[in-house]
């Protein structure tokens, strides 16, 4: 198995709201590994993009982190994120380390700017000195790179098209070479041929080694499966299952997994032989999270257990999933 | 005899108040439906899908074609307000927005009330009670947990099941439904897809679905319509038009929609 990049260990961080918590994430451990490719999947409200949040620890109120342990792995040291002040994140760790493509990245540059500009005022933030042609150059290498001509980094944001916008905010986000990256459902707002385009421009990243690792969010389990080799599931601030992509598409073990992944609609003759199928009722409200297992109202298969008892991850062969039928 | 026909519709868009621009948002569309039968009408923003569904619904006029529903041309025989209700009883629609379908300051049983004043049945007789809760079961809700409830206290899905309630109480032979799931969480939208094929199965209702959405069109479908420009430029089976797409527009969106049960190569 390849070198950890990033663990995250029983984390917990919560939204507080007038006096009360919001369990956007409620003890979640995931290891992020050298070379990786990971798809965190669940529906809005989930926790999935608080979970990108506490992986880069950036913490804002009225999010605050309860507990545990974001740890980064960078040249045989550990580097304890969630002990680190913000403004040393955001000197020597963010941009360098981890970066983010954000959700809807296509709206991420400053419209009035060129985005030589903006490059150069992200730059900023990193280097106490700039040498302007150095990074001129080195966008310009990086926009070829991901199949974006160089001379658009002369221009304005609404003087290139959705897609380019996109692989755009890529490129800087990738500028500094960043160990590992986050991309924040980076193809949802496009097109279905642009969405493509999009998909394999990231998988160019890892292929080109300009990053190591990958989490790639969505709620769009067909999109993430083209490109992530595991997939985790996440459900009402909590993990449910974590599998390599194959097997899980192959047979799901949660039910929470089993009602979503044959809910998606493809074209294809194996969505028409199994039929399209729906979770009743909707996700619990995270201030009052139900007992025990939090899927337990919606679930089909419920035991009494279920009721009582919070089901832990469970190792079965190379897959994890936290439920009691296992 | 066919419930629907289009014959060469043409719609086109005019503005400008000195240099007139025309705009062609539909051009020359012909398909027909029948009895009992699902067809899609896919394609991208700005095709010309919602236009095509808008003169259908008798929201829009047409520059030029033909739309005959049993027989009838609905812009040259329907002269009569009644005549007009009539139609709507015939012909009904399901919108891709369930919120904006309500008022908000009138609890949701408004829309079945209207549903039935438009069958001539007093809605606060015992019959209509009795057939609200009849609709209502049929579309998976529990009368006693919807009924008095005001639209903010209802989720997406259970707005979009009490539209297609409506369905149920007016029985129309053909519904018209624009984008109704893309605004629905995934893992609910299965149950509102049943709700169309049960009204398909029990009630032989026919259903014109528009939608950008190829998996879906392909699952629900009898037949595809491929519209790209204003131009309906492919159909056929969605068996056919998955394995052997013929249009360079169909082709290229069939390969970039992402598969569940194949990786891209």
């Amino acid at each position: 198995m390849n070198n950890l990049i990033l663990q995250v260990e029983n984390a917990r961080a919560y939204y507080i709201v007038e006096n009360n918590y919001i369990r956007a994430i409620d003890d979640v451990s995931l290891d992020i590994r050298e070379g990786e490719v990971v798809g965190i999947v669940g529906e809005s409200g989930s926790g999935k993009t608080t979970l990108t949040n506490v992986m880069l620890m950036n913490i804002k109120k009225p999010l605050s982190f309860i507990d545990g342990k974001v740890s980064l792995f960078s040249n045989g040291r550990v580097i304890e994120l969630n002990k680190i002040p913000r403004e040393e994140l955001q000197k020597n760790i963010w941009g360098k380390e981890t970066s983010i493509i954000p959700q809807s990245a296509m709206n991420a540059l400053m419209p009035t700017k060129r985005i030589k500009d903006s490059i150069l005022d992200v730059m900023k933030t990193h280097f106490e000195e700039i040498h302007e042609k150095e990074i001129i150059d080195k966008a310009k290498t990086r926009f070829e790179e991901i199949g974006v001509s160089k001379d658009a980094i002369f221009r304005y944001p609404f003087e290139l098209s959705g897609g380019m916008r996109q692989r755009a905010v890529i490129a800087v986000a990738t500028l500094l070479n960043p160990r590992f990256l986050i991309a924040d459902e980076p193809t949802s707002a496009l097109d279905v041929s642009t969405q493509k385009m999009v998909l394999k421009t990231i998988q160019n990243l890892r292929e080109k080694g300009i990053v190591k690792s990958i989490a790639f969010i969505t709620h769009d389990i067909a999109t993430v499966r083209q490109i992530a080799e595991t997939l985790v599931v996440m459900y009402a601030g909590k993990i449910v299952e974590i599998s390599p992509m194959e097997e899980i598409i192959r047979e799901p073990l949660h039910p929470y997994t089993k009602g979503l992944l044959y809910s998606v609609v493809t074209p294809e003759p194996e969505v028409k032989k199994r039929g399209v199928y729906h979770i009743p009722g909707a996700p619990p409200n995270l201030m009052y999270p139900p007992p025990g297992c939090r899927f337990h109202p919606r679930c089909k298969y419920k035991l009494d257990i279920c009721k009582k008892d919070e089901p832990k991850l469970k190792i079965i062969n190379n897959r994890k999933v936290a439920c009691f039928l296992y | 005899m066919p419930i629907l026909m289009v014959k060469n519709l043409t719609k086109i868009y005019e503005s400008g108040m000195i240099i007139r621009r025309y705009i062609e948002a539909v051009r020359n569309v012909s398909f027909s439906i029948e009895e009992g039968e699902i067809v899609s009408l896919v394609g991208e923003s700005g095709s010309g899908k919602t236009t095509t569904a808008n003169i259908i619904l008798r929201f829009l006029k047409p520059t030029s074609g033909e739309i005959l529903v049993d027989g009838k041309d609905i812009w040259r025989d329907i002269k009569t307000f009644e005549e007009l209700r009539e139609y709507r009883k015939r012909v009904h629609a399901v919108f891709q927005d369930p919120f904006s379908s309500y008022n908000s300051f009138y609890p949701v049983d408004r829309v079945l009330y209207q549903a039935l004043e438009l069958l001539d049945k007093n809605p606060k007789s015992p019959e209509s009670k009795s057939l609200i809760e009849e609709a209502l079961i049929s579309v998976g809700l529990e009368p006693k947990h919807i009924l008095g409830k005001y639209p903010h206290q209802l989720s997406g899905g259970e707005k979009q099941r009490l539209m297609i309630a409506r369905c149920w109480l007016i029985k129309p032979k053909l519904i018209i439904a624009d984008e109704p799931v893309s605004m629905i969480d995934a893992s609910t939208r299965g149950g509102i897809i049943e709700l169309f094929e049960k009204l398909k199965e029990e009630e032989k209702t026919s259903i014109l679905f528009i939608t950008h959405d190829m998996g879906l069109a392909y699952y629900i479908s009898d037949k595809i319509l491929i519209m790209y420009l204003g131009e309906i430029v492919e159909q056929g089976s969605p068996e056919e038009i998955i394995s052997n797409p013929k249009h360079e527009y169909t082709k290229n969106l069939i390969e970039s929609i992402p598969t569940l049960y194949r990786r891209w190569e």
